[in-house]
Formats: structure tokens, C-alpha cells, sequence
């Protein structure tokens, strides 16, 4: 636990241990304690990766792009210490959960789009500082590569990527490698790490853009 | 990162009245960009809101109200209007057959040459009608003739609408067996839930549970034998035939429920494995 948590980011006790937790309405039935709702890790791979020491480069406050927001159990954490949260969403059950979880924060946008077509959302937001990516998908490298021209030259992608999303026969080091040399086309990869124990076969990546924007 | 001067006419809100939230919403649903752009200070410097605050306030109810409209929209393209326009249509058809027999019947005891069937139906349906009796029967005959036309109908409402709800499911079992699917499970959630042997034999209860109390062998298909890829496959392989299909059918349903993208490799593996499974016979 070297890495310092985000602004609005901290580790509160419930009970007899400490977990991460964020101010906000309480959205899927987790504890409050003095109005600090329990971040669980093992619901939510961005908990998972900062729970795992991974240097997100978070500092509270940012724009954010949130891609897989799906019932907004991660994303309401995240709106509860970044910016204006842009979350993009395809399917339409969770969004039916997600618009509830809108409804109690101000500074989160629900999109209900395709995240591997970014040209049905350029025209509604705005560059950001940080991608938070969770699509369970294959191509999720490539997903990420579309969605890079949202992201500042100093921003950064928080991604977590689900080896059996990809290729469910294959073994997930492999498939971390092909989805990591395809990142490469279009960022520079900073930190690495196993989301194990909270998720199973999911790797934690932080990345942030290339200099060259050619893209 | 480029300035382009036109960058405004991009975006969401270009030409909508500040706080307009229809208008915003449809520009939400339908617009485009190529490229992202700094749209709350545009909108602030081209004068359309007062403040950034403003803006945000402004594209939060838009998006919000956007998203409302098509979750609206897509749950009313619901399976669950699948499941009672076929259930409609068996209903339809069976009780067209039931009359048209008992049709028949009447017609044979006052014309010579009635044939049976639903076409008999619609040949005495034609018919002038003098007689009191004759005009009860031609009247009868003209109502077979209207259910059948309604499950006619049915069917290409079901046709139509099954690729909407399920398109993997539509494209692999057509839009017929797909619906009757979803019936049977009670919903594309509950059938995405099911494990692929129930699949299997879904429609053959009466079979599955007279095995389950020891009198039978066991089903090998149920509803899902009407699918080319079983009925079409020789005797001795059909059990393995309707394995194969329930698995891929299992597999699309869930993709349908959970995900909804149309994924035509799945269509391809099953084709290969049908294939396979024929292969053996011919040895």
C-alpha cells in the first residue's frame, strides 16, 4: 500500500478491518459508516486494482470517461470523487440500474452506446483526463485504441482486462500478452498487476497515450 | 488535438435553445462526431449557456432523458410480446383445424364434393348461400378461414420481430423455433439461464419425466427437432445432432440476453459440427 488513494478516496473501518471507501448515496446494499459507503473490492475492478497498489495516477476531481458502466456498482464510487463522469453503457437492462445511481449524483452523464463506436459520443464528450475501461468484450485492446482520442496527452487509461473475454481456452497469460503488444500501438504501458484475489483472470493495466497522436 | 473553426456545429447542442432537453436528447441519441472537443467551453464562449454549470446541468437531464427513451424503447420490442403472439399463433392454428374438421363434417351432409381441411374451408367459403342451413356453413367456413389468416398474419409479426429480440437465437433456430423457445422457457432471461440440456429436451417433458420415473428412455430432443439440424440428420445420430444445436442455441440466447451483438461465428462452429456428426453416418 505504497500509493497515495484519491482525494475522497479512503480507507475507513467497518468493523474490526479497513476497506477503501467513497462519500455518496449508497447504490447496491454496501455499508455506510458516517456516510463513507464500503468500496468493495471484489464487485469492482478499479477497487481491485487501487485495493492491489497499482499507481493509478488518480488524484480526485477528473473528467472522466467510464467504458462498461453497466449497473454503476464501480462508477458511483468513481463519480462520487472524480469530475463530470461520462458513463457509457450498451446494454439497456443495467442502464435501468445505472439511471438510478444517476439520479443521486450530479456530475455523471449515462450514455447508452456501443464503446467500440466512439464517433456516437464524440459530439457529446469532452477530452478527459482518465478512461476507466471494463468491457467484457472481445477486443478490449481495441476498444481502448478507439477511445484514445478522448484522452489528454498527460491522461491516463485505467483498464482492466478479462482474459476470458477474450479466449476462454486459451491461458490468460497469453491472451494479457497479445491484448498488451496491441495496446502498445497506441500507448505506453506504465504498470502492470494480477487483479487476483478479487477477480480471477483479469489483469489490471495502467497506460497512458503516446506521444505520437496520429491516431 | 486540433482548433477546427467548425467544431461548434459538432456538437450536441449546436442550433438547440439552452436548457431544450427533447432536443438535446435526440441529438444525443442520433448525432455524430469524428473527434471529441472541449464542447462545455465552446458552449459557454459561442454564448449558448451562461456557465459551465449551467451546460452540465443542461447535458445531464438531455442524457438522461435519451437514455430513458431507448431503454424504453428497445424493452417494448420485448420477448415477452414474442412469447404471446406465438402462443396466439398455435392457438390460432389448432382451433382453425378443430372447425375445419367439424366443417367437414356439416358441409359433407349438404354438398357432394366437400374435401377437408383448412383449403376445403376456404373452396366452401366462396360459396353463394341460399338455404338457411347452406348460409350457416358458408359463414363458419369464412370464420376457419379468418384464424388462419390471423396465424398467417402472426407469423410474420413473429418473423419479423424475433431477429429484434434474439437476433442469434432468430439467425441460428429461425424466427419460429426461436419464439417457440422463448415460450417454453417463459423469456429470453430464463431461457439464457437454462443449462443446454434442458434446452434440449424443452418441449418433451411429457418423454422427460416418464424417463425420470423409470418408464422410458431418456428424450433426445423436444421442440428443437423441428430444426433442419436435427430432423434432417439420420436416426442413430440425432441425439448427438440435437446436443450439438441445443449447446449453440444455449450460447446464442445468452449472448442475446446479456450482451445482444449478432455474432456469426457461432453459426459457423454449429455448421461444422453438424458436418462432423453427419460425417460419421457415411462410413
Amino acid at each position: 500500500m505504497t500509493t497515495d488513494l484519491p482525494d475522497g478516496v479512503e480507507r475507513r473501518p467497518f468493523g474490526d478491518a479497513t476497506a477503501l471507501a467513497t462519500q455518496g448515496e449508497p447504490v447496491y446494499g454496501e455499508p455506510v459508516v458516517d456516510g463513507w459507503r464500503r468500496w468493495d473490492p471484489t464487485r469492482s475492478k478499479l477497487g481491485a486494482m487501487l485495493e492491489t497498489g497499482l499507481d493509478t495516477g488518480l488524484a480526485g476531481g477528473e473528467t472522466v470517461l467510464y467504458l462498461g458502466a453497466a449497473a454503476g456498482t464501480t462508477v458511483s464510487h468513481v463519480a462520487d470523487f472524480a469530475g463530470p463522469t461520462y458513463a457509457v453503457e450498451f446494454a439497456t437492462r443495467p442502464v435501468q440500474d445505472l439511471l438510478d445511481v444517476v439520479d443521486d449524483r450530479q456530475n455523471l452523464f449515462p450514455l447508452l452506446k456501443d464503446a467500440r463506436k466512439p464517433a456516437t459520443y464524440a459530439h457529446v464528450v469532452e477530452p478527459v483526463d482518465v478512461i476507466v475501461q471494463d468491457v467484457a468484450t472481445r477486443g478490449q485492446a481495441r476498444v481502448a485504441l478507439a477511445n484514445r482520442r478522448f484522452l489528454a496527452d498527460d491522461g491516463r487509461l485505467l483498464v482492466a482486462f478479462k482474459a476470458r473475454s477474450e479466449d476462454v481456452t486459451a491461458s490468460p497469460d497469453a491472451v494479457f500478452e497479445d491484448a498488451l503488444s496491441e495496446l502498445r500501438e497506441g500507448y505506453e504501458i506504465l504498470e502492470t498487476a494480477r487483479l487476483e484475489p478479487y477477480h480471477d483472470d483479469h489483469l489490471g493495466v495502467v497506460a497512458r497515450p503516446h506521444d505520437d497522436r496520429t491516431l | 488535438m486540433t482548433e477546427r473553426p467548425t467544431a461548434a456545429d459538432a456538437a450536441w447542442f449546436a442550433g438547440l435553445d439552452p436548457g431544450d432537453v427533447d432536443g438535446g436528447a435526440r441529438a444525443i441519441r442520433d448525432g455524430e462526431a469524428d473527434q471529441p472537443a472541449d464542447w462545455p467551453t465552446l458552449a459557454v464562449e459561442s454564448g449558448t449557456v451562461d456557465s459551465e454549470a449551467g451546460y452540465y446541468e443542461w447535458l445531464r437531464e438531455a442524457a438522461v432523458h435519451a437514455t430513458r427513451q431507448v431503454v424504453r424503447e428497445r424493452e417494448r420490442a420485448d420477448d415477452r410480446q414474442l412469447v404471446h403472439a406465438v402462443r396466439a399463433m398455435d392457438d390460432c392454428q389448432r382451433t382453425a383445424n378443430e372447425l375445419a374438421e367439424r366443417l367437414a363434417e356439416w358441409a359433407g351432409s349438404r354438398y357432394e364434393d366437400v374435401g377437408s381441411g383448412i383449403a376445403a374451408a376456404r373452396a366452401l367459403a366462396e360459396r353463394e348461400s341460399a338455404a338457411d342451413a347452406d348460409e350457416r356453413v358458408v359463414s363458419l367456413a369464412q370464420r376457419v378461414v379468418d384464424l388462419d389468416d390471423e396465424a398467417a398474419d402472426l407469423r410474420s409479426f413473429i418473423e419479423r420481430t424475433a431477429p429484434e429480440v434474439a437476433p442469434n437465437l432468430a439467425a441460428m433456430a429461425g424466427p419460429v423455433l426461436a419464439a417457440r423457445l422463448l415460450s417454453l422457457a417463459g423469456g429470453l432471461e430464463s431461457l439464457a439461464k437454462k443449462p443446454s440440456g434442458t434446452v434440449q429436451v424443452l418441449g418433451a417433458e411429457d418423454a422427460l419425466f416418464a424417463h425420470l420415473r423409470g418408464q422410458a428412455t431418456s428424450p433426445k430432443h423436444g421442440i428443437i427437432y423441428t430444426h433442419e439440424y436435427v430432423r434432417g440428420t439420420p436416426q442413430a445420430n440425432r441425439g448427438s445432432a440435437a446436443r450439438a444445436l441445443a449447446g449453440k442455441l444455449t450460447i446464442a440466447a445468452r449472448i442475446d440476453h446479456y450482451s445482444g451483438d449478432l455474432r456469426p461465428s457461432l453459426q459457423a462452429e454449429l455448421d461444422e459440427r453438424i458436418d462432423a456428426i453427419r460425417e460419421r453416418d457415411s462410413e
